[in-house]
């Protein structure tokens, strides 16, 4: 039971009994994992205190940055190690209740959805892939240079650099065309190894920590026994498709495949 | 917000927290507990942090000019 003027902070849901399970993690505040049982669903919980998860606190602290990245890697730790055991379906962050009652009752009247979404995710993981436009090295080329000397001669310096500008402009124009290109391909091949699949808006370059605009923020629930022929046709697309470059993250608890496409974020 | 002493290991940790916030603020499942974050939070959030990020780099781009420009 949540301490007097405590909160239960709600992880997320797995089918029957974990047993042991994320031995050495600390929850969101430090706080020791519990569960909660009913109809025959498993809540993973931990309490934690008002003055720091209580409403007014939260909307406060959701705005500090640290604070943000701190709760959401507990958050996520947690779900990771529920993961490795089995099936887990992840709450959104920041899901709280008065008591226990509270916890309770939802896996109750939600236990049908919990259920279908337990058999989702169920010996599937998600991944995560990402690509960013490739900066042409040199966007004028080497053709570009050579007609930049005659117009040099012919013309003067002026119209030189204003060609020489246009033609940087055009290969850029097209790179970023082809990117976009190479992105849908992309997307779509990788699909043919998913059970489903979800975009993201893509990030923005500052908070990526990228210079090269992200063309595509893809999120795929892949079988467990597939995940070597998507890694495999991640590698084929990677020497493709020169125009970009991809990335893989995961496998990740399934996120993108368990909630209603309410949000910002996957449709 | 807290000022810019923020998450040094914002890049370059295991997990990029910017894929972490995609998942753990736009996925996962939505049940209304005594307290969720509603949309406009986690909209509320997104502004927040693009704020934050444009005013550190921001302010790194000043101290590239007061080192080049003294």
């Amino acid at each position: 039971m949540a301490a007097e003027g405590g909160w239960v902070w709600l992880y997320g849901v797995a089918g029957g009994d974990l047993g042991a399970f994320a031995d050495g993690v600390a929850g969101v505040g430090g706080a020791p994992l519990r569960t909660i049982t009913a109809a025959r669903l498993t809540a993973i919980v931990g309490d934690v205190g008002d003055r720091e998860y209580g409403e007014a606190a939260l909307r406060r602290n959701l705005e500090d940055l640290d604070w943000l990245a701190r709760t959401a890697r507990a958050h996520h730790a947690v779900l990771e190690a529920v993961a490795e055991r089995g099936p887990v379906v992840p709450m959104r962050l920041a899901t709280l209740f008065a008591s226990d009652a509270g916890v309770t009752g939802t896996l109750q009247e939600r236990a049908e959805d919990f259920r279908e979404a337990l058999s989702l995710i169920s010996a599937r993981s998600e991944w995560g892939v990402k690509a960013y436009a490739v900066k042409p090295s040199d966007p004028a080329g080497e053709s570009g240079h050579q007609v930049a000397g005659r117009e040099d001669q012919a013309t003067g310096p002026g119209a030189a650099y204003l060609q020489r500008r246009r033609a940087q402009l055009t290969a850029s124009k097209d790179a970023r065309q082809e990117a976009l290109a190479s992105a849908r391909a992309v997307y779509a091949e990788l699909g043919r190894f998913a059970v489903s699949s979800r975009l993201y808006p893509p990030q923005a370059p500052d908070l990526a920590g990228q210079q090269t605009p992200m063309v595509l923020n893809a999120a795929y629930l892949v079988a467990d026994e597939r995940a070597g022929e998507f890694e495999a046709a991640m590698a084929d697309l990677t020497a493709r498709h020169r125009f970009v470059q991809l990335t893989l993250t995961g496998p990740w608890p399934a996120y993108s495949f368990v909630g209603e496409s309410d949000g910002p974020g996957p449709r | 917000m807290t000022g810019p002493a923020c998450e040094p290991a914002i890049q370059g940790e295991r997990i990029a927290l910017v894929d972490l916030l995609d998942r753990v603020l736009a996925g996962g499942v939505v049940i209304v507990g005594d307290i969720t974050l509603s949309i406009a939070e986690v909209d509320l959030v997104r502004v927040s942090l693009r704020a934050l990020v444009t005013s550190i780099s921001g302010l790194m781009e000043a101290m590239d000019d007061s080192r080049e420009y003294p």
